[in-house]
Parts: structure tokens; C-alpha cells; sequence
């Protein structure tokens, strides 16, 4: 029954939003914790009879099948988590209980768009999908309704609805050749012409805008404003799941199911991820505000999920759903950091920082924790899926990529352990000093940060484990 | 494929590449927040025109009108949104030329 | 087909009017009468339930959402007014020419005749489609009315005071 994955949070949207509406402000917040705990639960549980297709009338009232395997297994698990976090972390900035419920609304609706991009197996219900993702995350970053906010949420609206028309083209385009949009049609007629240009160029089209929502190097542009400009809450699900799962997570499995891949495709994708490397990590060096230097880092990490993906092999895009993972993991776990220190100092500015470590303990070590994870140092989570990357590059003959990503990671440590010191070590600024209210933050963020920080410490030392539960079963579907 | 069906194809084509000019344009060059949102609606024109002459050509008419359809009502909440937003920040800053909005910059 | 071309010409005019108009107000219905135009050509084209959407909700819902929103907006004064149709001038200018040499190089070159497009025998009515395959879609297009409604209701509102 997958399509509940859908169907109950709207269902639960509209009981809310109708009757007792006091009451409901007081338990919606109880109502998400519940709906996403049950989706963790049946996602990491792939057995059960809830996956099983075509059960009852519920699956067969949409009369189409849903993209149920290990990939889409891993991404729900990734949502489920990151919105928990996100909700968890709302509790607190978001006090007004009234805005509060407008704010859960919002977030679910946005899980449903992004639950129906990982379950749908059609393109132009890929584009609906999207569409409500990308509305519902416009309208979370404009919540406060202060200039930059609303600012960094026009440039996202119009920057995203430019990469769905683009989608839009391209289905047009390959309508000509194929009778439907479902993928396995579509897959199906592109073997008929393979070379045309017109079907070629609706390809790169449909790449492009994805490349686009996904945040990439040439497109940019709009990503740091909008990381920027939201919400703290808000800023977690954007860098922690959001433009994963509308750029890279759509690219996947798109390239691995419809269009195939030729070395076009994948020295492209490879030249791109490398690009994002080396530009996010360098633009990150010069950042003076937290979130920004947050954002920028999200940018390189991408970058290593592509160069990854782009080798084509399966090795390859295992290590690159297994890095979305982990991304998710532990940029959600700086964010919340970030979030906890902009709400105790009042700003995100490093240069007003220094020594948060001996007030804020929890936030501090946990985000060390993060830190080592992102830059790839054993044994956490972080340091395997980097390397099942280069491995897969290592065997596919790209040793030059494979030089510059490992060197690219020095980069990366040298600006997380900047920001660190910056952040958390060192000695207390003076005006900090007399702040009386810098002590730990509550159990709102404390407590994803230390759940999100033993899920990178085991997902590390467990990883023989890990690699045959969820990273084997995905390089298998990649093999066919 | 034949001769006619390329020729409604090519004209098609062209007149819908050249909305494609015309709102990519006035996206690139105009400073009003509204005219960006005409942009955009421009855009979505052409894509909707040349999904029916593909649905046209191929007679599959069926398909490409139910994604118009769906199409059509996604743009119109779009524009409402980007209406909002326009609207809000016109409450700030009493004008809604992007000139004004220049802090953020990526 | 002569028909068809005149109406394309109508179109681009309409369009070409829409951005390089002076006032909002006039852009908007340059933007309506494009949508009209357009709708004619989808019922030439066999799309009758799409051209009806097309008239009712793009030349008549959105340019009412457009005229209420530019209403909102202070108007400038006759000085602001002048100064900036005349940087309008100088930015819009190259655009009808651009227009019309992408036009012709379009329309001499084609698009590539390198593939054969397919011809769906049995097609299915719209009314099938919509209602009865795409069941997906209606469940999205649900889904994103109610995030619209949530958008209205989050932006709309009146700041509070603080």
C-alpha cells in the first residue's frame, strides 16, 4: 500500500484544517512525530506487507505501480528523518503556537511532494510532484516575511519554475516518439531513436533543469539566499533533503531507468560533480556567516553524489545514494547546530563567535562529530560513502577525479575545522561573556543532535553490516 | 516523417521558440518583480502550446489536454504564490522594483 | 495551415506588446490576449477541453489575479513614470529584432527531420485520461490547491504587531 504514503498525511491535512481547530494546534505537532515515525519504521523494515503492491482498492484507485525498491526505501528513510528533525527543531523557533500548525502543514505537504517524487514511476506526475515540493518549500521560506526571506524566496520560485518548464519541454519534445509518460514506456521508445537530436536535446534540457532544482554549480545561484533567508527549521529541510531529492535523487532515476546512460551523460555529470566540488568548497573558504558557509559545503557535497553518480558503474551509484544518506545525516546535524547558536547569539555571524564549546558542550561535541563526518575521516559515516566513490572511480579508469576528490577533501577539512574554531573553540569573545542567557539549548535541539550524530558514529563503525543491508541490495538494482 | 506533419512541427516550433526568447528575455531584463511573474507566464504558453501540437501530430490529444489541464492549475496557484510574494514585500519596501533588492547576493 | 500562421503572427505581436508595454496594466492584457489567441489555435488543434481551460483560467482567472495585484501596488508619480519607460526603452530595444532573426533562422532551418514521430491509432478521450489513468495527477493537482490555499493564508495575512 505505498500510496498511503501520500494519501494519509493529506487526508490528516484536511481533518486538521477543518473542525476543533484549537485543539488540533495543540496535538498536529504529536500527529507529524507519529505519521513520519511510522514511515521510518516501515522503511527500515522492507518486508512487510505495507510494500506489497496492489493491496485492497487503496493502490488500485491510482491504477498505476509505484517505484518500490531499496533506492526509494533509503530516500523516504532520508525524508522521514530530516522532517522529524526539522519539526523537532520547529518546537522551538517557531513559539506561536498558530503559526506553528500553518508551519506543520506546510512540512507535510512538502513530504508528500517529496514522498510522491520518490514513489511515482511517471514524468509528468514527477513534475506535479515536484511542483508541490518546491511551492510548499517557497512558502517555508517566506514564513517570517522579512525582506531577505522573501527575497530568497522569489528567486527560488522563479529559478524553480524555470527548471519545470524546461522538464515541460523536454516531455513535450519526447512525447513525439513515446505514447505515454510512464518510464518504462518512455525508456522503451527512446531504444527506437537513439541518436536524433531532438530527442538528444530533450535530454539535456530535462538534466539541465534538474541540475538546476538540485542546486549545481553553473545554476547556483539561488541556493545560498534561500539556505540563507529561511527559517532555521526550514534551512534544515531545504539542505538536508529538499534539493536532494528534487535534483539529485530525480536525476538518478531518471538517467538510470529512462534515458540510459552513454559517455556523453556521464562525462558531463562527471565534469559538473567535480566542478561543484571544487567551487563550493573554495567559495565556502571566504564565508563569514554560518548558514552561508553551510550552504556553500552542501553545494561541494552534492558535487561528490554526482562525480560518484557519473561513473556509471553500480559501485559508483551506490556510494552515491549511500553519500545522499549520510548527507543527509549530518548536514541536517550542522544545521541544527547552526540553529542552536543563532538562536542563543543572536546572529550567524563567525567573527561574533568563539569558545560556544565550553557553554553549549552538547552542541559543541556533536558538531566535531558532524564536522569529521562531512570532511571524510574514519571511522564515521562520511569517510565510506567517500570512499566507495572513489573506488568506483578508482576501478573505472578516472584517476584524475579520483586524485582531485581526495585532495578536494583536505579543502573541505580546512574550512569546516575554521568554522569550528571559530564556532566552538578558542576563547570567549567579551560581548558573549556578559550574555547571560549563553548556556545549552533545550532538549528540542539537543536531542536530534545527539540521535543524527549516533546514526553517523554507527552507520560508521556498524559498516560491513550497513554495506550488505542497504548499499548491496542498491548496486544491485543498478546492475540490471 | 512526412513532409506536412514536419512543416506544422517546424512552424510551431519556431513561433514557440520565439515566446521562449520573448520571456527569457524580459526575465533577464526587467527589475519588476511582476513582470519577472509575465516572464514566467509567457514561458508556460509556449510549453502548453507545443504540448498540444506534439499531441496534435501524434493523436494522442487525450493525454496532452489532461496534462495541460493539470498544468494549467498548477500555474495558476504559482502565480497566486508569486502574487503573495510580490504583494508581501511590497509591504516592506512600499515599491516592488528588484533594484531595491540588492542585499543578497549569491 | 495560412490560418494557423496568422494566428502564430497575432500571437508573437500580443506577446511582443506584453513585455515591451509601458504600464503593468497594458502588459497584463497583452498577456490575456495572448491567452485567447492561444486558446483559438488549441481549438484548431483538436484540444477543445484544453482551449476552454485555457480561456476561462488563463485569460480570465489570472489576469484578475494580475489587475487585483497591480492595484495593490502605489502607482509612481508622472516624473518616475517618464524616467522609467525610458530606461525601458533602452533595455527593450533589441528585442523585436532578436524576435525576428531567431524567427526566421528558425523558421528557414526546421527542426531536424532525423526521427519518425509516432501516430496513436486508438487514442483515448481526454475525459478517459484525465479521470480514469491519471488519477496521480488529479491527486497532485488536490494536493497543490491545498498548499496554495496554506501560501494565501501564510502570505496574505497582515503582519503582526510586535
Amino acid at each position: 500500500m505505498p500510496s498511503l504514503l501520500v494519501l494519509i498525511p493529506l487526508f490528516g491535512i484536511i481533518l486538521l484544517n477543518l473542525p476543533f481547530r484549537r485543539l488540533n494546534e495543540k496535538y498536529v505537532f504529536w500527529f507529524a512525530v507519529f505519521l513520519l515515525s511510522v514511515q521510518i519504521l516501515f522503511t527500515i523494515s522492507h518486508h512487510s506487507l505495507f510494500w506489497q503492491q496492489g493491496m485492497g482498492y487503496i493502490d488500485s484507485f491510482f491504477k498505476v505501480d509505484f517505484a518500490i525498491d531499496s533506492l526509494s526505501f533509503i530516500m523516504l528513510l532520508c525524508i522521514a528523518i530530516v522532517s522529524m528533525v526539522s519539526l523537532s527543531v520547529s518546537r522551538y523557533t517557531i513559539p506561536d503556537p498558530r503559526e506553528r500548525f500553518k508551519f506543520i502543514n506546510l512540512l507535510m505537504i512538502a513530504a508528500i511532494g517529496m514522498n510522491g517524487i520518490v514513489i511515482t514511476k511517471d514524468l509528468f506526475s514527477l513534475y506535479v510532484f515536484l511542483e508541490i515540493t518546491a511551492l510548499s518549500s517557497v512558502v517555508l521560506i517566506a514564513f517570517q516575511k522579512d525582506m531577505n526571506a522573501l527575497e530568497g524566496a522569489f528567486k527560488y520560485l522563479i529559478l524553480s519554475s524555470i527548471a519545470t518548464i524546461m522538464m515541460l519541454f523536454s516531455i513535450a519534445l519526447i512525447l513525439l516518439v513515446s505514447p505515454g509518460t510512464s518510464f518504462a514506456v518512455i525508456a522503451a521508445a527512446l531504444k527506437e531513436s537513439p541518436n536524433s537530436a531532438v530527442i538528444i536535446f530533450a535530454m539535456g534540457i530535462f538534466i539541465c533543469g534538474l541540475f538546476i532544482k538540485g542546486g549545481l554549480v553553473p545554476f547556483h545561484g539561488w541556493l545560498p539566499d534561500a539556505y540563507t533567508a529561511a527559517p532555521s527549521a526550514v534551512s534544515i529541510l531545504l539542505a538536508g533533503i529538499v534539493t536532494k531529492v528534487c535534483g539529485i535523487y530525480t536525476a538518478i532515476r531518471v538517467i538510470a531507468f529512462v534515458f540510459g546512460f552513454n559517455e556523453v551523460i556521464k562525462s558531463l555529470f562527471m565534469f559538473i560533480g567535480l566542478f561543484s566540488i571544487l567551487i563550493g568548497a573554495l567559495a565556502a573558504l571566504g564565508q563569514k556567516d554560518l548558514k552561508r558557509l553551510l550552504a556553500y559545503s552542501s553545494i561541494s557535497q552534492v558535487g561528490y553524489i554526482i562525480l560518484g553518480f557519473g561513473t556509471g558503474t553500480a559501485l559508483g551509484m551506490a556510494g552515491a545514494v549511500f553519500h545522499i544518506f549520510n548527507h543527509a545525516v549530518f548536514k541536517s546535524l550542522l544545521f541544527v547546530n547552526a540553529a542552536a547558536v543563532e538562536k542563543r547569539i543572536g546572529s550567524s555571524d563567525l567573527d561574533r563567535m568563539g569558545g560556544l564549546s565550553y557553554r553549549m558542550p552538547i552542541t559543541g561535541s556533536t558538531s566535531v562529530i558532524g564536522v569529521l563526518s562531512t570532511c571524510g575521516i574514519p571511522p564515521l559515516a562520511g569517510f565510506w560513502s567517500k570512499l566507495v566513490i572513489i573506488i568506483a572511480l578508482w576501478q573505472s579508469g578516472h584517476y584524475m577525479y579520483g586524485t582531485i576528490a581526495v585532495l578536494a577533501s583536505i579543502l573541505t577539512l580546512a574550512y569546516l575545522l575554521l568554522m569550528q574554531r571559530k564556532a566552538f573553540f578558542g576563547k570567549l569573545p567579551k560581548e558573549l561573556e556578559n550574555l547571560k542567557d549563553l548556556k545549552e539549548v533545550g532538549p528540542e535541539f539537543t536531542l536530534p543532535s545527539i540521535i543524527l550524530a549516533m546514526i553517523t558514529i554507527s552507520v560508521g563503525v556498524f559498516f560491513p553490516f550497513v554495506f550488505d543491508k542497504f548499499v548491496v541490495p542498491i548496486k544491485s538494482i543498478f546492475m540490471q | 516523417m512526412s513532409p506536412d506533419t514536419w512543416h506544422i512541427l517546424s512552424v510551431f516550433v519556431a513561433f514557440v521558440a520565439v515566446l521562449f526568447v520573448c520571456g527569457i528575455y524580459s526575465i533577464l531584463v526587467t527589475r519588476n518583480l511582476l513582470r519577472t511573474v509575465i516572464g514566467i507566464e509567457i514561458l508556460i504558453k509556449g510549453v502548453t502550446l507545443l504540448l498540444i501540437v506534439v499531441g496534435y501530430i501524434t493523436n494522442q490529444t487525450g493525454l496532452t489536454q489532461s496534462l495541460v489541464i493539470t498544468i494549467i492549475v498548477i500555474e495558476v496557484v504559482v502565480m497566486v504564490i508569486a502574487g503573495g510574494i510580490a504583494l508581501s514585500m511590497f509591504r516592506n519596501i512600499d515599491s516592488i522594483d528588484t533594484r531595491n533588492l540588492t542585499k543578497l547576493k549569491g | 495551415m495560412t490560418i494557423n500562421i496568422i494566428l502564430l503572427i497575432a500571437m508573437t505581436i500580443a506577446t511582443l506588446w506584453t513585455v515591451m508595454g509601458r504600464s503593468l496594466l497594458k502588459a497584463t492584457l497583452g498577456l490575456a490576449v495572448t491567452s485567447v489567441v492561444i486558446s483559438v489555435l488549441m481549438f484548431r488543434l483538436d484540444s477543445p477541453m484544453a482551449a476552454v481551460f485555457e480561456l476561462s483560467v488563463c485569460a480570465g482567472l489570472i489576469t484578475i489575479i494580475f489587475v487585483s495585484a497591480i492595484s495593490l501596488v502605489k502607482p509612481l508619480t508622472h516624473k518616475e513614470a517618464i524616467v522609467v519607460s525610458k530606461d525601458r526603452m533602452k533595455r527593450f530595444r533589441y528585442l523585436p529584432l532578436l524576435v525576428i532573426l531567431f524567427g526566421v533562422i528558425a523558421g528557414f532551418f526546421g527542426i531536424p527531420n532525423d526521427f519518425k514521430p509516432i501516430y496513436v491509432a486508438l487514442a483515448n478521450d481526454v475525459r478517459t485520461v484525465l479521470w480514469s489513468l491519471r488519477q496521480f495527477d488529479m491527486f497532485g493537482q488536490i494536493v497543490i490547491i491545498i498548499a496554495g490555499a496554506l501560501g494565501v493564508v501564510v502570505l496574505f495575512r497582515e503582519k503582526e504587531k510586535r
